[in-house]
C-alpha cells in the first residue's frame, strides 16, 4: 500500500486540522482531486491503473464526505485524538437537553395532527437556529478550548437533532403529498 | 485533404484517430443513438431519416425479430408477441409489476425477473432489450461505417442495482462494451449545459414513458456535480395513457377486453394524449372486436382533472431532491424539462408553478439525454474535445445489510458521491458460530420486506468463538456506474467472502458469454485467433503504456522495483513470441499487477501537483 492512505484528510487537501475550515476551499480542493482520479479519466486506461483510480476516487470522496459534514467532521477529528463519541452506547444526556427533546417531539406531533405544514416549516427554521448554535459550541469546544468531552456530547446532541429534522421533513412530506 | 487510415482488424487504432463511441438513450417508449461528429453531437437517423426508434419488439411467425415503427405498427393485431414497454420490467419480479391485467402480455414468474411468454419462447426483459440495443447498434456501425470503440447507455437516475445491471447485461449481449451506465437528468445536464454555459444550482425533471427522475445539480466550469437524485421508476407518460384508457372504458361502459382491444384503445388514448398537447379537445374513435364503435370527445380539462394526481406524484420527489440537496425551490437557477411526457402543458404549469419559473425547453426533450451520452461516450472513448469536464454523480438509493430482526442497517446512504465505499463492522450471535449470512439490500424503509433484496450470500469458515468475538467487516464498493460489489472478511483469521451484486436472475457470464459466441457475428470468425490477436494487441498497449510511464516518472520507483518492472517487462515480450493465447494473459496479467502500486504513486503526485497549481493559482 502506499504511503498516502495513511494521510489524515485533511492533509489530503492540503487544510489545517481543526473544525473551522474554508469550505469553498475544501469544495476546490475536493473537485481538483477528483477530477485527476475518477474513473472516467482511465476508462481506457491499465487495469492497473483502473484498480487504483477507483480506490483512490473512493478515498476522495470519502474525505471529502467527512470533512463537508460539521458533525462528521467533529467525529472524525475526535476520532484523530483517540476519543470515541459512542453514539450508539451513550445514551446518559443532561436532563435540560432530553426534556427540550420531548417538547420537541410533542411540538411536531401536535403540528402534524393539525395538518399544520405552515408550523412545521416554522419548527424546522427554529431546530436550524439550535443546530447552529450547536455547530458553535463544537467548534470552540475543538479549536480553541480542547475540550473533548464537550465536543463528544455537542456530536451526540447534534444526532439527536438530525433526528427531529429527519421527523419533520417526513411529517411535511406526509402532508402535503 | 489528408488520406484517412484504416488500421488493420484487430489493432487498436493510432492514438490521434477518432474512436466511434455512441450514447444510446434506452428508453420506455422510443430508443435513441447519438454520436459526436467533427464537434458536434448530432442524433444518428435511420434509413427513412427517423431519429426516434420505437422501443417495440416483434417475434414474427417466420421466426423473424422485428424492432421499432414496423413492429410499432403490428402491436394491436399482435398483442402477446409485441413487447412494449419492456424497460418497466427490467430487474423485477411478477411481484413488482403493478396491475398485471394491465399489460396484454403472459408473464413467467422465472426467479427474481418476470419473463414475457412469446411464439419465440420466453423472453426475459434483458433480451428483448438487447433486440432494440442491437438495431441501434448496427444503425450506427451502418451510419458510421465502422466498428464502435463503445457506448454509454444510460439509465434513469432512480434505477437500482438489479435494474442497472440488468441494463449493462443487454447492453453486453447486444455485443456493445459499455463505457458507462450514465443517470438520464445527468445526461441531459450535460446536453444542455454546455450549449448554455450554465452556472449555478440547476434541476432536471425528466417524466419519460415509463420513468420519472429529477436531480438537483451544481454547475460550474468544468465540473458537473449531482447533488441528489429523487424519483419513481414506475411513472410516466404510459401512466397518463392508462388514465385516458380508464376514462375510455368508464365512459363507454366498456368490460372484460380482449388483448387486442386493449391494446387499441392504449394506442387512442396515446394519440388523444399527443394530440391535447396542442389542441383544446380530441375525439376518440375505434371499432371493437366486437363490432362496437367508440365515439368520445375527450377535453383538456378533463384530462387535466383524471390526470392532476400523477402530476402531485412527481412533486413529491422534486421536494425530497430539493431537501436532500439542502436547497429550496427559490435557489434553483433554471428547471430543464426532460421526456416526451414534458410535452404536456399542464405538466409544464405545474413544474412552473412549484418553483416560480418557467421551465426551460429549449433544446428537444426527446433527444436531449441521448445527446448527453453521445458526449460523454466521446470523452470516454479518448476523443478528448477542447474543454474537458467532470462528472460527479450519485447513488439514488441507500444501500444496506439485514440485521437481527429483520430490519435493515444502511451502510451507504442514498445521495452519496460514487465512487464510494464504507465498511462496518458485524460480529457473531451465538457462540461457536462458523458463518454468518450477509443479505444486501437497498432501499430507504427500515423493515427488510421493505427494501428490495439485491443479493444474498455466506460467509464460512469463520473460526468458533464465543458470541461477539469474531469480527467480520462488511464493505460495500460502488464504481462509477453506480454498481455494487460487496466482500466480507473475518478479520481475525482472514477468512473472505465476496461477491459481485447481481441479482439473482441476471444473466451469469458464462450465460452472456456463450450467447455472445452463438451469436452470428462471431460465427465466421475464427475465435481462436482472434482472441491471440486481442491478448497480444493488450500486452504491447500495456508495455507501451508501462514504457511511457517509466519514462515520464521513473523516479518514483527505488532501483529493486525498478528491476522488478523491466522484469515483467521482459517476461511479457518472450510471451508474446509464444503466441499463445494463454500465456501472453498471464503475462499482462502480472505485468499488470507489478504497475498497481507504480500507478498509485503516480496518481498520488498528480493529485499534489494540481492542488500546488491550484493553491498557486488562488493566491
Amino acid at each position: 500500500m502506499s504511503t498516502d492512505f495513511t494521510q489524515d484528510h485533511f492533509a489530503l487537501f492540503n487544510l489545517p486540522r481543526r473544525f473551522a475550515i474554508d469550505t469553498a476551499q475544501l469544495d476546490s480542493a475536493w473537485r481538483t482531486a477528483a477530477a485527476e482520479v475518477h474513473p472516467d479519466r482511465y476508462v481506457s486506461g491499465q487495469d492497473a491503473e483502473k484498480r487504483v483510480a477507483l480506490m483512490r476516487a473512493t478515498r476522495v470522496n470519502e474525505a471529502y464526505q467527512t470533512l463537508k459534514s460539521p458533525v462528521a467532521r467533529a467525529r472524525y477529528l475526535l476520532q484523530l485524538a483517540g476519543i470515541d463519541t459512542a453514539e450508539e452506547t451513550n445514551t446518559s444526556m443532561p436532563a435540560a437537553f432530553l426534556m427540550a427533546q420531548m417538547e420537541w417531539r410533542e411540538a411536531i406531533a401536535d403540528a402534524r395532527a393539525a395538518a399544520n405544514v405552515d408550523q412545521l416549516e416554522a419548527l424546522s427554521q427554529q431546530l436550524r437556529g439550535d443546530v447552529k448554535g450547536l455547530e458553535a459550541e463544537l467548534g470552540s469546544a475543538l479549536d480553541e478550548q480542547a475540550d473533548h468531552a464537550a465536543a463528544a456530547l455537542a456530536v451526540r446532541k447534534l444526532r439527536f437533532l438530525e433526528k427531529l429534522d429527519q421527523e419533520i421533513g417526513d411529517a411535511i412530506e406526509a402532508l402535503l403529498y | 485533404m489528408a488520406l484517412l487510415q484504416i488500421a488493420e482488424p484487430g489493432l487498436s487504432a493510432a492514438p490521434h484517430q477518432h474512436r466511434l463511441a455512441v450514447g444510446i438513450d434506452l428508453g420506455t417508449t422510443n430508443s435513441l443513438v447519438a454520436t459526436v461528429k467533427s464537434g458536434s453531437a448530432t442524433v444518428l437517423p435511420d434509413e427513412h431519416g427517423r431519429s426516434l426508434l420505437p422501443s417495440v419488439v416483434r417475434y414474427t411467425e417466420q421466426g423473424e425479430v422485428v424492432v421499432g415503427y414496423a413492429a410499432q405498427a403490428e402491436q394491436s393485431r399482435d398483442p402477446n408477441n409485441t413487447i412494449v414497454s419492456v424497460k418497466r420490467f427490467m430487474g423485477r419480479g411478477l411481484a413488482d409489476i403493478q396491475d398485471v391485467g394491465r399489460s396484454p402480455y403472459r408473464f413467467v414468474d422465472a426467479p427474481g425477473m418476470v419473463q414475457l411468454l412469446t411464439r419465440a419462447g420466453a423472453k426475459s426483459p434483458v433480451e428483448v432489450s438487447a433486440d432494440i440495443l442491437r438495431t441501434l447498434r448496427s444503425r450506427a456501425e451502418d451510419s458510421l461505417g465502422g466498428e464502435l470503440v463503445g457506448a454509454v447507455i444510460t439509465v434513469p437516475a432512480y434505477f437500482d442495482d438489479a435494474q442497472r445491471q440488468a441494463t449493462k447485461d443487454a447492453a453486453r449481449l447486444a455485443g456493445l462494451n459499455v463505457l458507462r451506465l450514465l443517470n438520464e437528468p445527468t445526461a441531459a445536464a450535460i446536453a444542455y449545459g454546455l450549449d448554455n454555459g450554465a452556472e449555478g444550482t440547476y434541476v432536471v425533471y425528466d417524466l419519460g414513458g415509463g420513468t420519472f427522475d429529477v436531480s438537483v445539480l451544481a454547475l460550474s466550469r468544468g465540473v458537473f456535480e449531482v447533488l441528489s437524485t429523487s424519483g419513481d421508476s414506475s411513472l410516466g407518460g404510459d401512466d397518463f395513457d392508462h388514465r385516458i384508457y380508464c376514462w375510455i372504458l368508464e365512459q363507454a361502459d366498456l368490460h372484460g377486453l380482449n388483448a387486442h382491444d386493449t391494446r387499441l384503445l392504449l394506442t387512442c388514448a396515446r394519440e388523444a394524449k399527443e394530440a391535447l398537447t396542442e389542441h383544446a379537445d380530441t375525439r376518440i374513435t375505434a371499432l371493437l372486436s366486437d363490432g362496437l364503435t367508440v365515439d368520445l370527445l375527450l377535453t383538456q380539462a378533463i384530462f387535466h382533472d383524471i390526470s392532476k394526481t400523477l402530476i402531485d406524484k412527481t412533486l413529491l420527489p422534486v421536494r425530497k431532491a430539493l431537501r436532500d440537496a439542502k436547497i429550496g425551490a427559490e435557489d434553483v437557477k433554471g428547471v430543464v424539462m426532460v421526456g416526451g411526457a414534458t410535452r404536456m402543458p399542464h405538466v409544464q404549469k405545474a413544474v412552473g408553478q412549484y418553483f416560480g419559473q418557467t421551465p426551460l425547453t429549449n433544446l428537444d426533450p426527446d433527444k436531449v439525454v441521448a445527446l448527453g451520452a453521445a458526449i460523454q461516450a466521446n470523452v470516454l472513448a479518448g476523443n478528448k474535445g477542447e474543454d474537458e469536464w467532470l462528472l460527479l454523480d450519485v447513488i439514488p438509493l441507500s444501500l444496506g445489510i439485514e440485521t437481527m430482526g429483520g430490519l435493515t442497517e444502511k451502510i451507504i446512504p442514498r445521495n452519496s458521491t460514487i465512487p464510494v465505499a464504507r465498511a462496518q463492522e458485524f460480529t457473531t450471535f451465538k457462540d461457536g458460530q462458523t458463518a454468518m449470512s450477509v443479505h444486501i439490500l437497498q432501499g430507504e424503509r427500515e423493515l427488510v420486506s421493505d427494501c428490495r433484496s439485491l443479493a444474498k450470500f455466506v460467509l464460512r469458515g469463520i473460526p468458533p468463538m464465543v458470541a461477539g468475538a469474531a469480527r467480520i467487516r462488511v464493505t460495500y464498493q460502488v464504481d462509477a456506474d453506480g454498481l455494487l460489489s460487496v466482500t466480507a472478511r473475518e478479520q481475525t483469521s482472514g477468512v473472505e467472502a465476496s461477491i459481485e451484486v447481481k441479482p439473482s436472475y441476471g444473466l451469469s457470464d458464462d450465460e452472456i458469454s456463450r450467447m455472445l459466441t452463438d451469436s452470428l457475428a462471431y460465427v465466421q470468425e475464427d475465435i481462436a485467433a482472434r482472441k491471440l490477436r486481442e491478448a497480444i494487441v493488450d500486452a504491447e498497449g500495456l508495455i507501451a503504456a508501462t514504457s511511457a510511464a517509466l519514462a515520464a516518472d521513473g523516479d518514483l520507483l527505488d532501483s529493486d522495483e525498478r528491476a522488478q518492472l523491466d522484469a515483467a517487462i521482459a517476461g511479457l515480450h518472450s510471451a508474446i513470441a509464444t503466441q499463445t493465447t494463454r500465456e501472453v494473459n498471464a503475462a499482462t496479467q502480472r505485468l499488470s499487477q507489478a504497475t498497481e502500486e507504480f500507478a498509485a504513486r503516480r496518481m498520488d503526485r498528480n493529485i499534489q501537483q494540481a492542488l500546488k497549481g491550484k493553491h498557486i493559482g488562488n493566491l
